[in-house]
């Protein structure tokens, strides 16, 4: 049925699957990385979405050094030196809107961002786990977290949307009459890349299937002599990684808005409850598919745009209703 | 299950609700010069709002507190509860700009003799309430319940975006963002606009206490010590020949429609409503931070947690008429935000029992249940649950 | 059978539990260097917890395991499989989202070289695994799964293996199959700890056993003075 709604969607509706795709990418990365989570510590993290944003306005703070200042839309620099001050840093890239400062920003962010979530891990997660607390626990203390996390961004930079550049953007053709801006082919490529990449550190390296053999089975895990502690702060750093390309794709693709996180949650479920809890190509295609049907639905005359981010909890019913395990199989 | 240590900090709750009295007297009082009429009404509408939000943590007790039913979406059911109440109450849309289904007002005089038009629709509109909630979450658990706990969390946060988003965006349902306003006072002609707040905090308070008894009595009815057998342990209760599904979904439905309830109370005491009141935020964490602060599976800690935090955000409202420096002025909210946020992780870190935490008496029982595993609880579980109802 | 009177593992009045709830209320075995020994009982005797107090996986109330003479009661898995003890469930014992291979790797985390060499000699006993050493896991059959369950538990050439029912719910013909392998094992050195509910294939294998009832030692001595005791025959071997 997806198949030939998908099969449909590209022959009707060209320009929205593109978009969908695009948008399906950055959804797809935050997927695996709440899949990963989800699969080796078992419970929902409801601060994945906000980390993402988070982890995006860190990016934005590295390129520019801003803050919002003592006045609400008065901006104030605090960094003395930031990304942009690279030689070379904002000069813009083939037909791209941004210089390669944004990839050096979108490397330190996933850095940050990664030591914030193993930090978290440390400070929060770690001791309900040794308190061993229900699962539900854990969620509730990531709302917490996905609360603080939020203010904490509106504290420092204000609710009002920001964007990394100004400028132009590009289209560009490519075959088979589709359009597409320089921006979108670039988002779409650093997805891959990244997918590629958390691919090669999942099945093959030995932390990467240590992460996998956790999501499986815990205890046996614990059993075969894993250091789970390792393991769990690996798949946070992972994690986190992961959230930061996300994020700063994202706000590429639109743009940076505190609320942001929250609008990203029940995507980010669906598709990680879609693709099978606990498996990390299944979130991929999960991502891909949710985007897609997003950007696809919006299209239809009787559907107003603001209805988008529903589409995914009917997604999410349905699939919950027809397969709960997941179109790909859970590993919970 | 975490063991809690009653003698050392129990008097961290009374201090607690001293210190928010104290400052809930204090600052009004020194803002308004002295002038204790002032100082009245701000405590009376206040006490008006902790009622209403006990309604909501209370029936989140009923769900998590009782029996580990994972609802993130308080909101949905608020919701749906105080947009049902408004448009059974109201009178139908007229005039440009308002747009709605509904508006029985006028037809549920059923009884002039008695002036009903001042009470029965607001009845109908809060039982309406209460039923549509209950309805949405008897669906909702049909899909989500069964599954895993978490996985109605996320259905219940998505149930609440989805219907935020129809509210928003159907203008013809109940007229969109411009909301509804004028929705008629229960017994509102009955006494002078001045005096109205103190019979308005009379009703919910009523309200508050009625839901409250009701509850206590389900808890400790057979039906409800099931409950508690479930939420200590669901596999043994399971082991022991419970209809594990269904208890859950009972109280899944029954907190959802003291939620609706709640709503409606919500509705008629603020007599208005437009969407942007219907936040994640407010709508659903807070009613989680109070009832995981009050002590979750302790009606009178969702209570006192309604109390405490609603206080401490009024006070802290209080702050924002200082004269305070730019940097923390234009922050406030967020600064609040931010302390609840790490309230609720501190509280599960620090005081995982909350303020009030669960009463031994019924661990006791649970665990003299789970001790004689196959044996079955006395009394009927059916029969409880039915006198429920 | 190089056996020598040395202890390796001990268990000294293990009580232990889930939660609030004692299962075992005092619990000794011993098990020599390079000896192997059963430990048989009726369902919910505690057999299962047994090896999972002694492995670290149930909080222990009192009493103390010793491996190779030292305390090492309440200690992580980590630090046991470090020092030789290797632990096979009853359920659950392989990764089912994982290949043979992978399984296998896992078995060896600790390992920090020579893994490779140690799946090759773990497939030379178990050649039927390195004929599908890609596959997943998931697919296998039971007996497959056991045999699985047994390579992972060697990886780290262990000195003593905890076994939990390894031939439960394998058809008569498999379970020689997998005694015989466990056999092997033992005859290379390494002390077994055999839990099973075959209670006449164990005992017969083994040199010594005991028999553990309501969460108390009920009876211990040679295998072959068990397997000809009375009550023991009554109650388990069903003579
Ligand atoms: N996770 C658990 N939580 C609570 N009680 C448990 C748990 N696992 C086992 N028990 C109880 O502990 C007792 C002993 O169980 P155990 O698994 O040790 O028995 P066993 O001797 O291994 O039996 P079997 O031959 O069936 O494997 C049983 O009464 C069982 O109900
Ligand atoms: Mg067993």
């Amino acid at each position: 049925m997806i198949l030939l709604f998908l099969i449909w969607a590209v022959i009707d509706r060209r320009d929205a699957v593109v978009i969908g795709v695009v948008e399906g990418s950055i959804l797809a990365l935050g997927a695996v990385g709440l899949t990963l989570v989800y699969g080796v510590l078992k419970f929902a993290h409801f601060a994945h979405g906000d980390s993402m944003m988070l982890s995006a306005y860190c990016a934005f703070l590295l390129l520019s050094g801003v803050v919002s200042g003592s006045r609400p839309g008065v901006d104030a620099e605090v960094l003395p030196i930031t990304v942009s001050d690279l030689p070379g840093a904002t000069t813009e890239v083939w037909k791209f809107s941004f210089g390669y400062g944004l990839l050096v920003a979108m490397a330190l962010s996933a850095l940050v961002t990664s030591g914030i979530l193993v930090v978290l891990d440390r400070l929060v997660y770690r001791r309900l786990r040794q308190r061993k607390s229900g699962i539900v626990i854990f969620s509730i203390a990531s709302l917490g977290l996905a609360i603080a996390i939020r203010s904490l961004v509106l504290m420092v930079w204000g609710p009002t949307p920001r964007k990394y550049t100004t400028t132009v953007r590009e289209n560009i053709d490519l075959p088979f009459d589709i359009t597409i801006l320089a921006d979108q082919l670039f988002i779409l490529a650093a997805a891959i890349t990244v997918t590629v990449l958390a691919y090669i550190l999942l099945f093959r390296t030995k932390l990467g299937k240590a992460m996998r053999a956790m999501a499986d089975n815990p205890e046996l895990a614990l059993i075969s002599g894993i250091r789970t502690e390792l393991v769990i702060a690996l798949t946070w750093a992972l994690a986190g990684g992961l959230v930061a390309v996300a994020g700063v794709l994202l706000a590429l693709q639109a743009q940076l808005d505190p609320q942001l996180g929250f609008v990203l949650l029940l995507p980010l479920f669906a598709a990680a409850i879609l693709g099978g809890v606990g498996n990390p190509q299944g979130a991929f295609f999960g991502g891909m598919i949710v985007g897609i049907v997003q950007a696809v639905v919006v299209t239809f005359d009787f559907l107003s745009p603001g209805y988008k981010f529903s589409v995914a909890f009917v997604i999410l019913i349905l699939i919950l209703l027809i397969r709960p395990r997941g179109l790909f199989g859970a590993r919970l | 299950m975490p063991r809690f240590r009653a003698k050392p900090s129990s008097f961290i709750a009374p201090a607690t609700v001293a210190l928010v009295t104290a400052l809930l007297i204090a600052i009004p009082f020194e803002r308004s010069n002295g002038d204790t009429s002032g100082v009245i009404s701000f405590l009376v509408s206040f006490l008006t709002f902790v009622a209403i939000y006990a309604i909501f943590t209370l029936g989140l007790n009923v769900q998590w507190g009782y029996s580990g039913v994972f609802n993130f979406g308080v909101l949905g059911f608020f919701m749906l509860g105080a947009y049902t109440a408004a448009i059974v109450t109201k009178e139908p849309a007229s005039g440009s700009f308002t747009d709605y289904i509904g508006g029985f007002g006028g037809d549920l005089n059923l009884l002039p003799w008695l002036s009903s038009e001042q009470w029965l629709p607001h009845l109908v509109g809060l039982a309406a309430a209460a039923g549509v909630a209950g309805l949405v979450a008897l669906l909702l658990s049909v899909t989500a319940l069964r599954l895993r706990d978490d996985y109605l969390a996320i259905a219940t946060i998505g149930v609440a975006e989805v219907l935020r988003r129809v509210v928003i965006e159907e203008t013809w349902l109940v007229n969109g963002t411009r909301g509804l306003t004028g929705i008629p006072r229960p017994l509102g002609g009955l006494v002078g606009s001045t005096d109205y707040k103190y019979l308005l905090l009379a009703i919910c308070g009523g309200f508050l206490v009625l839901t409250y008894f009701l509850i206590e009595r389900a808890i400790r009815s057979p039906w409800g010590r099931v409950l508690m057998a479930l939420r200590e342990d669901e596999m043994a209760t399971e082991a022991s020949g419970k209809n594990v599904f269904a208890f859950k979904m009972q109280s899944f439905v029954m907190g959802a429609a003291i939620m609706g309830a709640g709503g409606a109370i919500y509705a008629y005491a603020s007599s208005s409503l437009t969407p942007e009141v219907f936040t994640h935020f407010f709508a659903t964490f807070l009613f989680w931070a109070m009832l995981i602060l009050g002590g979750s599976g302790n009606n009178r800690g969702a209570i006192v947690g309604a109390y405490v935090l609603w206080g401490f955000w009024t006070i802290t409202l209080q702050f924002q008429s200082y004269d305070l420096p730019d940097l923390l002025q234009t922050r406030m909210p967020y600064i609040r935000e931010l302390v609840l946020g790490g309230l609720i992780v501190a509280v599960l870190l620090l005081r995982p029992a909350g303020l009030l935490p669960q009463r031994r008496q019924v661990s006791i029982w649970v665990e003299r249940q789970l001790r004689r595993r196959p044996a079955a609880p006395a009394g009927s579980p059916t029969e409880g649950a039915s006198s429920n109802r | 059978m190089s056996v020598d009177s040395t202890v390796v593992l001990e268990t000294r009045e293990l009580v232990t539990g889930y939660g609030e709830l004692e299962i075992l209320h005092g619990v000794s075995v011993s098990v020599c260097s390079g000896e192997m020994v059963a430990v048989i009982g009726p369902n919910g005797a505690g057999k299962s917890t047994l090896l999972k107090g002694i492995f670290g996986l149930l909080p222990v109330q009192s009493g103390a395991v010793l491996l190779g003479g030292a305390d090492v009661t309440g200690k992580p898995p980590d630090r046991l499989v470090q020092n030789g003890l290797s632990y096979v469930p009853q359920v659950e014992n392989v990764f089912p989202s994982l290949t043979i291979q992978e399984n296998l790797e896992m078995g060896a985390f600790i390992r920090r070289n020579g893994v490779r060499e140690r799946i090759d000699e773990v497939f030379r006993l178990f050649p039927d695994l390195a004929k599908r050493k890609g596959e997943n896991t998931g697919k296998l059959s039971g007996g497959q799964r056991q045999m699985l369950a047994l390579a992972r538990g060697l990886m780290l050439d262990p000195k003593i293996l905890l076994l939990d029912e390894p031939s439960a719910g394998l058809s008569p013909k498999l379970v020689s199959a997998i005694f015989e392998r466990i056999n092997v094992v033992n005859k290379a050195g390494t002390a077994v700890l055999l839990v099973e509910q075959n209670a006449r294939e164990a005992l017969s294998l083994c040199r010594r056993g005991y028999v553990l009832a309501m969460g108390r030692n009920r009876l211990e001595g040679e295998a072959s003075n068990l397997l000809n005791n009375e009550e023991v025959g009554r109650l388990y071997l069903g003579a």
